[in-house]
């Protein structure tokens, strides 16, 4: 199983891999927004809890196909689901992987993008929380989507029309907590906190019943 | 005699076949009156003029989007704990009429807020929670489409069904936290029996609700009808692909 992580890890830190790719998108996209809405600061800094949050998981998002599809087409994935570990463990360690390499980075440029976004000062640590908490349930979440898919030539179009209804109750969990901050954002937190523990604890098993049919 | 027996599909072509018609001409006259009456004789209401008199569709086609996921769900569960083909085929067949039950309440939603809330849209929680209702059926259809294998693709929409489910209830509630909104409570709450709606409306506010079920299991089974055929012309056409070709009368001769 440590095996398969540091496998992971190696494959998406190499070149070609996808790993700053990621972060570079949740550059852009910030970067672009205020082109978009105006450069007032005030209105930059209503709106970046949202942004940021929107960005973060768009780039979660960006990243998700590749979390099988290698495997899938060189073979791999078939010799890693016959292997003793359980492919429920598989599953929730490529999210692990994918996490490790997407939403943790993210998490830490995070709060540099919000300097961009004229932040305010007192939800920088909600922001760092925020996405600490809901980012591995955008991981685990986006696995399932990807284990479901994983058979298809075209996949990735479809991946996010599955994916980003079910990203829903994070992204306004999340990105109320940085809204509302010490008014209310623990309650936030605590709920979203409650949907990545769920979602872990039970789309391991939907993931790998997903993976199962595919390899039939 | 089980229930179980008209997961045989001959059996239940042999069953359903004769009934649609039945079904057709029941739905035709219960949404139409229900329509008619609502429409042309009940008065108007003093504060909401005659706009109140679209809730004949509203209603209804949102009591059947949400009751035609839950029929997928159980189709989908009966799939996966008991391989009848019928069931996945049903679940199936009832997604495009529940998107489209989904659209009905939205686009009548939103004409009837025109004139009363003074706008089309609002990011209300039961207004988002349908749009939210209506991007999963549009990605259950989209990943049946997507998957050639029949059996694959039932499995898979049949996981994606049952984590669907879970999210979009979650998903109600987490819009609820986000925004307090200004659709009104329910009309006909179920739970305490009690009604907000005065019994003018209600008459044919229910008749309409029953006629819409109707017209829900008229298209369900019809489209599971059509499913059904539809995979037995293709394993025909498959078998006979898979015979040596028979020459042609001209070809013989030449």
């Amino acid at each position: 199983m440590r095996a398969l992580l540091l496998r992971d890890l190696r494959i998406a830190t190499r070149a070609g891999g996808g790993f700053g790719l990621g972060l570079a998108f949740f550059l852009i996209v910030v970067v672009l927004v205020p082109f978009g809405v105006g450069a007032e600061t005030a209105t930059l800094r209503l709106i970046a809890p949202g942004i940021l949050w929107v960005g973060a998981l768009l780039a979660a998002l960006l990243t998700l196909d590749r979390l099988f599809a290698l495997d899938w087409e060189d073979g791999s994935l078939a010799l890693i689901a016959t292997s003793p570990a359980p492919l429920e463990g598989v599953a929730l360690l490529k999210a692990l992987a994918h996490w490790l390499t997407t939403g943790l980075p993210l998490t830490l440029a995070a709060p540099l993008l919000g300097v961009l976004l004229n932040l305010a000062p007192e939800a920088y640590p909600w922001l760092v929380a925020s996405l600490l908490v809901g980012t591995p349930a955008l991981s685990v979440i986006g696995t399932f989507g990807a284990a479901l898919t994983v058979g298809l030539r075209r996949g990735g179009l479809l991946l996010s029309l599955l994916v980003l209804p079910l990203y829903v109750p994070t992204l306004i969990f999340g990105a109320e907590a940085v809204r509302r901050g010490a008014d209310g954002g623990a309650t936030a937190l605590a709920l979203m906190g409650g949907i990545t523990l769920g979602a872990l604890a039970l789309l391991p098993f939907a993931a790998a019943a997903a993976l199962r049919v595919n390899l039939r | 005699m089980s229930l179980w027996d008209y997961a045989n599909p001959r059996k239940f072509l042999a069953v359903t076949t004769p009934l649609l018609p039945w079904l057709a001409a029941a739905s035709a006259l219960l949404v139409g009156s229900s329509l008619i009456w609502g429409f042309f004789f009940t008065p108007e209401a003093e504060r909401f003029g005659s706009t109140v008199k679209i809730i004949y569709l509203h209603v209804p086609a949102a009591l059947m989007a949400i009751n035609a996921w839950l029929m997928m769900l159980v189709a989908s569960l009966i799939w996966l704990v008991r391989r009848h083909h019928v069931s996945a085929l049903a679940a199936k067949a009832a997604a495009p009429v529940g998107v489209t039950m989904t659209l009905i309440a939205l686009a009548t939603g939103a004409i009837w807020g025109q004139p009363t809330w003074g706008t089309w849209w609002v990011w209300d929680p039961r207004l988002t929670s349908f749009l939210i209702l209506f991007l999963f059926y549009l990605g259950y259809i989209a990943l049946w489409e997507a998957i050639e294998d029949p059996d694959t693709a039932a499995d898979l929409t049949s996981v994606l069904c049952m984590v669907g489910s879970v999210f979009a209830i979650l998903s109600r509630y987490a819009v609820r936290f986000w925004n307090q909104g200004l659709h009104q409570g329910t009309s006909v709450p179920v739970a305490t029996g009690g009604r907000t709606v005065a019994d003018v409306y209600f008459i044919p506010l229910a008749i309409g609700m029953v006629g819409f079920g109707v017209l829900f299991v008229w298209l369900v089974l019809l489209r599971t009808g059509s499913e059904i055929r539809a995979r037995r012309t293709r394993a025909l056409l498959a078998r006979a692909r898979r015979m040596p070709p028979v020459p042609l009368a001209t070809e013989r001769e030449a």
